[in-house]
């Protein structure tokens, strides 16, 4: 449910184009009131975010590249950094196919207990972590009705990430669909194209944008995770994501093992702002 | 709407997608809260009622409140310079802010740390000397808070103020009302229900916040608490204290409703 703040959904159709678009002709230049306004905010942001972020990555290079490559490395970042990517792209590539199926039977299907299903797709996003961490331990781990124990497996991890990052696909996607006529599906299949054919060559190129980002979302929030995997995960070694091994070096003091993975985590969350930045740019001129 | 599929791969693509849902939502949840209803009435009060429960709370309470008045005031701010003005370096101003949303929760904490530390932060080593405490205390966590939920007000107000456009505001400029009417007569019955939904996602972010919240707050117990009550919730289950699932259950309730309300004024917002 947060997803909305952040992307607006990247349709090829979407709504006829704004009137005032940022920078636009109408806005007005600064006066006293608002430069005053402006000034407090930019500030603010410097404060709040910029220079502590900027903070992080000083004392990751504080010991030279070699330094920043050492910490990287060293037996548990590395080892840390190589569950939580593959697990990040596993979970990633999951929830992009169900993401998209989820949504298309929540558009195109129409079933008792629908409204019940638009519920839980978004409570990953509004429980608390460490609550969703709790409540994925009550069914799969050691005291599960159901004999399931993932208990400190790194299968575990994978389905804390599967669950915090279920409505990322759903929710980009969901809108487009809704937008996307039929018409064209019909006439697809009355030209006898198949039911594959006519998703693969007619919903898919529309939808991609949208999967694309919701992807993109889900990859971030995967990689840098840390209360839904915390419980779940046991403390052991071996399900130990990057998030857990900079918490722990926190713990010890070592700011600057924790800064070299922080850095990486913080570099990918650029990178996917970045990318979401330009496919919506894209969407938004071929609209 | 009708689908063109027939039935059996309808029911076929409906079987897996619930099946999902339910494998990973509905179940785990079912599980917590029938657990809490079989533990009974008289654990639930125990275990929420309690010196440290009720510290927790309150620590929530303010910190999310706190955070949630903060981001609202800078959220209407941003969004109406970023729609209404144009200024050097706006695009880069409006990317920066969208930063926090996708920033793991313990590289904030950690950023906060390194800058307000008491003892080698940037600016927190002066700060402490001078007697202000902000890490392992609450000013912290509410900055930790805070920055988390950021761009979650903004991101709703500014699609409603363009979509809106710029005539009726133009207009009162000209016939000579002053900044704060405008906002009070033009923009702000505009972007009530943007508002009102972007706040409602603050909240239940705020209340949430887990991981910065745990590295800046140091996760005191007893005298001088700062354990807020997700901390809380970690607290009871890796000490295998009981209590943990009544807590959560508040939470969950808290989320639901959040759910509930958003889905309450979103039909609202877009028919404004």
């Amino acid at each position: 449910m947060t997803l909305s703040a952040v992307v607006a959904p990247a349709t090829s159709d979407g709504p006829a184009p704004r009137r005032g678009t940022i920078g636009g002709s109408s806005s007005a230049r600064l006066g006293a009131a608002s430069g005053i306004t402006l000034g407090t905010a930019v500030l603010w942001l410097s404060l709040l975010v910029l220079l502590p972020l900027a903070a992080v990555i000083a004392k990751s290079t504080a010991g030279g590249w070699t330094g920043f490559w050492h910490a990287l490395t060293a037996p548990g970042a590395a080892q840390a950094l190589r569950l939580t990517i593959l697990s990040a792209l596993a979970v990633t590539a999951i929830n992009a196919v169900m993401g998209t199926l989820i949504a298309w039977v929540l558009v195109r299907d129409d079933f008792p207990g629908r409204r019940l299903v638009e519920v839980l797709i978004d409570i990953p996003f509004a429980l608390p972590t460490i609550v969703a961490g709790l409540v994925l331990l009550a069914l799969y781990g050691p005291t599960s009705p159901i004999g399931v124990n993932l208990l400190g497996t790194q299968r575990a991890v994978a389905f804390a990430l599967l669950f915090v990052t279920l409505p990322f696909v759903v929710r980009t996607v969901q809108p487009v669909l809704i937008a996307l006529d039929t018409e064209a599906e019909q006439a697809a299949a009355s030209l006898g194209a198949g039911r594959l054919a006519t998703f693969r060559r007619v919903v898919l190129p529309v939808i991609l944008p949208a999967v694309v980002s919701g992807a993109a979302l889900a990859f971030a929030r995967a990689m840098g995770e840390y209360g839904s995997v915390l419980l779940i995960s046991g403390g052991v070694n071996h399900a130990r994501v990057s998030s857990m091994y900079a918490f722990q070096q926190i713990q010890n003091a070592d700011y600057a093992g924790a800064s070299a993975t922080a850095t990486v985590l913080l570099v990918v969350s650029l990178l996917v702002i970045v990318t979401l930045d330009v496919i919506q740019r894209r969407a938004a001129r071929r609209g | 709407m009708a689908s063109r599929l027939a039935a059996a791969p309808r029911l076929g693509l409906r079987a897996v997608a619930l099946g999902y849902v339910a494998l990973l939502v509905l179940l785990p949840l079912a599980v917590v809260v029938w657990r809490t209803v079989r533990q009974g009435g008289s654990a639930f009060w125990a275990a929420i009622s309690s010196a440290q429960a009720e510290q927790a709370f309150r620590l929530t309470a303010i910190v999310a409140g706190s955070a949630v008045v903060l981001n609202t005031i800078f959220g209407v701010a941003v969004a109406i310079l970023l729609t209404r003005y144009s200024f050097p370096g706006k695009r880069v101003f409006s990317v920066l802010i969208d930063i926090p949303i996708s920033i793991s929760p313990i590289v904030v904490g950690l950023a906060l740390v390194l800058v307000y530390g008491p003892y080698d932060g940037w600016f927190g080593a002066s700060l402490h000397s001078a007697g202000i405490d902000i890490i392992y205390a609450v000013p912290g966590m509410v900055l930790a808070t805070t920055f988390v939920s950021l761009p979650l007000v903004v991101r709703e107000i500014v699609p409603v103020i363009e979509d809106e456009g710029f005539e009726q505001e133009q207009a009162a400029r000209v016939l000579g009302a002053g900044a704060a009417q405008r906002f009070r007569r033009i923009t702000l019955p505009t972007i009530k229900y943007a508002l009102a939904y972007g706040v409602v996602l603050s909240i239940a972010r705020s209340i949430g916040e887990f991981g910065a919240v745990k590295v800046v707050s140091g996760d005191i117990s007893g005298s001088g608490q700062t354990q807020t009550a997700t901390l809380l919730v970690d607290a009871r289950v890796e000490q295998l204290e009981p209590g943990a699932y009544q807590v959560s259950l508040v939470l969950i309730a808290v989320a639901v409703v959040a759910i509930v309300v958003v889905s309450m004024i979103r039909p609202k917002e877009e028919r404004a």
